[in-house]
């Protein structure tokens, strides 16, 4: 069944909210736009940290802060946008040895909220031990921002014995969850002053390279590792699928929902497994070490929750089905685009 | 969770299909009116776990889905105009047009707001004094009181910036209208849990009565379903056509007569367009002549919006249970989510994005 749509029905000449929600509208603009423009394959697997043509033990990724509000439950744009960049190069087995921050400013951000983000992104990166070693500081005219936007660049070297990918996921991985799922996306939303809706929940956002560290002893049985942020658990599976070109199993039980996200969730009409998440990490792993690699999981305190949530099967490529609540299966779409826009 | 998990117990599901299997002797077809209601059946595969001769069709309960184009086009004209504010729930962003759909026209300029309750479009008129806030009101029984008491709060504020575009409908009048289809497949109904929540199930009784018809008011979670379509196959099987409850824990026969009275303050019954069915008698809200100056269409000039259907889309016969969305010729490749040619595919109530969302394939074309 061909899912393109060769005469597209209304006009998609301008860029969307939704292209940027980390779901299928973004996959999309990926790969007919930015992918082309920048002279990529198409079919390039998309991974969380490109490695270093010449030296392929040094990782290098970038990402880009736009969450409103600057301050949130759990965090601000300051520590994300620490945590988003040593999260991605830990993706790919790498420890963080530098990273760069660009600011661009809104005229009339008072310099008080300038500084505590900034304080706060160098008091993360220093708890890290990460140091930011270049900067970028532009000033634009009121309105042509809104007040601040965070771009952080970071290059890290590859644990030795790492070397997990996307497309490495095999039939018989084990699928595992580094902790609870939806806190970040349901605590922005909670500040929507339009949503209307109080909660005790706070983002999860967090470093997890010392996650990553713990899983170092397995080696090459560790195959692939992701944080589903943006688009949530849903497109982060469903990319993985996608580029190993495996089905992946997962049980909607063993989901570690916690109680305040589902309600949220169900008060919004939201699906947990599409929400944002800046704490966790899914770690796909080889049979043989899936109990021992929870264990290790759960020996750290980010990591205590850890559950294992599904199984790589041989099914058709791409396919990710989940075992409902009630005992059939359902596939786990790749969720189209997020409505609420600048979570991160 | 307190009062959900209890709802989505495997244990308990097992049990009811159980129940369900020993309890149907023949096969029998039960529509399930609400879009809530579909996507639970869909997303957990309720449907695919029944006994073999129970068929679930998937009724008309989708209020983004049943909102006639006509609607939809003059809302993106009000909104296209300079100096307006059209508020909407999110749903209603995506839904296509004749030629655009809303989230398309905010990205070129117009002002589009996404609100979870028309009181925040209350809110953005006293806010904005120099703009036209214009909410798009839309939906069941369920929304009805909310947009009644935004009237009446914009009336006692005096805003003379705030209006309605209203396209209310009604339940009962629909179910009639599916019954009274010589092609009618339905032997019995689930109602909508959250419409009886505010009417009640009075409006059921006549309906059940004359057209010998069991209607079960039920619940949206997966439990709910099960023990609803347990109780309309009892029924069936035993001859009966009365309103039951198995929504008790939220429902009563009277509903919330508060909320009822507000919505006969602010709105009067009249002959509503559905999208995809057509007009049913006495089957919409419109507001009283009272509250007449809130009317979007009386304050905004779009008379010359000319409304086309995709003429491929089979929207109408899905919202009847006529057709399921796999048979369309459209599902999944000229047709979906991030595209869609009609309403259900956008909404999530409605049916063909279940499907869609769900994974469900194309049926094999017989001919």
């Amino acid at each position: 069944m061909s899912f393109t749509c060769p005469t597209p029905h209304h006009d998609q000449e301008t860029l969307l909210l939704g292209h940027g929600s980390g779901g299928q509208l973004t996959a999309e603009l990926l790969q007919d736009l930015v992918l082309p423009a920048l002279g990529a394959p198409p079919d390039a697997v998309l991974e969380d940290a490109a490695l270093l043509p010449g030296d392929t033990n040094l990782a290098l990724t970038t990402d880009s802060f736009v969450v409103d509000p600057l301050v949130f439950p759990g965090g601000d744009i300051g520590s994300l946008s620490v945590h988003g960049t040593v999260n991605d190069l830990a993706m790919r087995g790498a420890l963080p040895t530098g990273l760069s921050l660009a600011v661009i400013a809104e005229e009339g951000l008072p310099l008080a909220d300038l500084r505590s983000a900034l304080k706060s992104a160098g008091k993360t990166a220093h708890q890290i031990g990460v140091p930011i070693l270049a900067g970028d500081t532009k000033v634009v005219g009121r309105g042509a921002a809104d007040r601040l936007f965070l771009t952080t660049t970071g290059i890290g070297r590859r644990i030795p014995g790492l070397a997990p990918s996307a497309a490495l996921a095999r039939p018989g991985d084990a699928v595992l969850l580094s902790g609870p799922i939806g806190l970040h996306g349901t605590a922005i939303l909670s500040t929507r002053e339009s949503l209307g809706f109080e909660s005790t929940i706070a983002s999860d956002t967090r470093p997890l390279h010392r996650l990553v560290t713990a899983l170092a002893e397995f080696g090459a049985a560790v195959h692939t590792l992701r944080d589903p942020t943006r688009g949530g658990v849903a497109a982060a599976l469903n990319e993985i699928a996608r580029d190993s070109r495996v089905s992946i199993e997962i049980e909607e039980s063993a989901l570690p929902v916690p109680p305040a996200v589902a309600a949220a969730c169900d008060l919004l009409g939201l699906d947990p497994l599409t929400v944002a998440n800046e704490g966790c990490l899914v770690a796909f792993v080889a049979p043989a070490v899936a109990d021992t690699a929870l264990k290790a999981l759960r020996r750290m305190p980010e990591g205590a929750e850890a559950v294992r949530v599904g199984t790589v099967t041989a099914g058709a490529p791409g396919r990710v089905e989940t075992l409902t609540l009630v005992g059939s299966r359902r596939i786990v779409d790749m969720p189209l685009g997020e409505q609420l826009p600048r979570i991160c | 969770m307190k009062y959900l998990d209890e709802y989505r117990d495997p244990v308990l599901a097992c049990s009811l299909l159980g129940q369900l299997t020993d309890a149907a002797t023949r096969p029998w077809r039960i529509m399930e009116v609400c879009g809530g209601q579909t996507h639970t059946l869909i997303r957990q595969g309720i449907d695919t776990l029944l006994p073999a001769g129970i068929r679930m069709i998937h009724g008309p309960g989708c209020p983004v889905c049943v909102t006639p184009l006509e609607t939809l086009d003059r809302a993106m004209a009000i909104a296209a105009q300079p100096g307006t504010v059209l508020a909407s729930f999110g749903d209603m962003l995506r839904v296509p047009g004749s030629s655009t759909d809303l989230l398309a026209l905010r990205a070129r300029g117009a002002d589009v707001r996404v609100v979870y309750t028309p009181m925040d479009a209350v809110r953005l008129a006293r806010e904005l004094p120099d703009r036209q806030v214009v909410f798009l009101a839309v939906g069941f029984e369920t929304t009805a009181p909310a947009n009644a008491m935004a009237v009446l709060q914009a009336d006692r504020l005096g805003l003379v910036n705030f209006s309605l575009l209203v396209s209310h409908v009604l339940v009962p009048p629909a179910m009639t209208a599916l019954l009274e289809d010589p092609d009618c497949e339905v032997q019995a109904f689930l109602a909508a849990g959250h419409v009886c929540t505010v009417m009640g199930w009075r409006a059921y009784e006549p309906v059940a009565a004359r057209h010998r018809v069991p209607i079960v008011v039920t619940g949206f979670e997966p439990l709910d379903l099960l023990e609803g379509i347990l109780m309309a196959v009892r029924q069936l099987e035993l001859g009966q056509y009365h309103v039951e409850n198995q929504y008790v824990r939220a429902v009563s026969r009277d509903g919330n007569t508060e909320a009822q009275r507000a919505v006969e303050r602010v709105f009067t019954v009249t002959d509503r367009a559905w999208r995809g069915i057509g007009t049913l008698a006495a089957s919409g809200l419109e507001l009283t002549s009272k509250y007449a100056q809130f009317d979007a269409n009386r304050r905004f000039d779009v008379s010359g919006v000319h409304s086309e259907e995709d003429p491929e889309c089979i929207a109408g016969a899905v919202l009847t249970g006529a057709a399921l969305p796999t048979d369309c010729t459209a599902y999944g490749t000229r047709c979906t989510p991030r595209s869609p040619l009609g309403a259900p595919m956008v909404s999530t109530e409605g049916t063909c994005a279940a499907f869609h969302t769900a994974g469900r394939p194309r049926a094999r074309r017989s001919s």
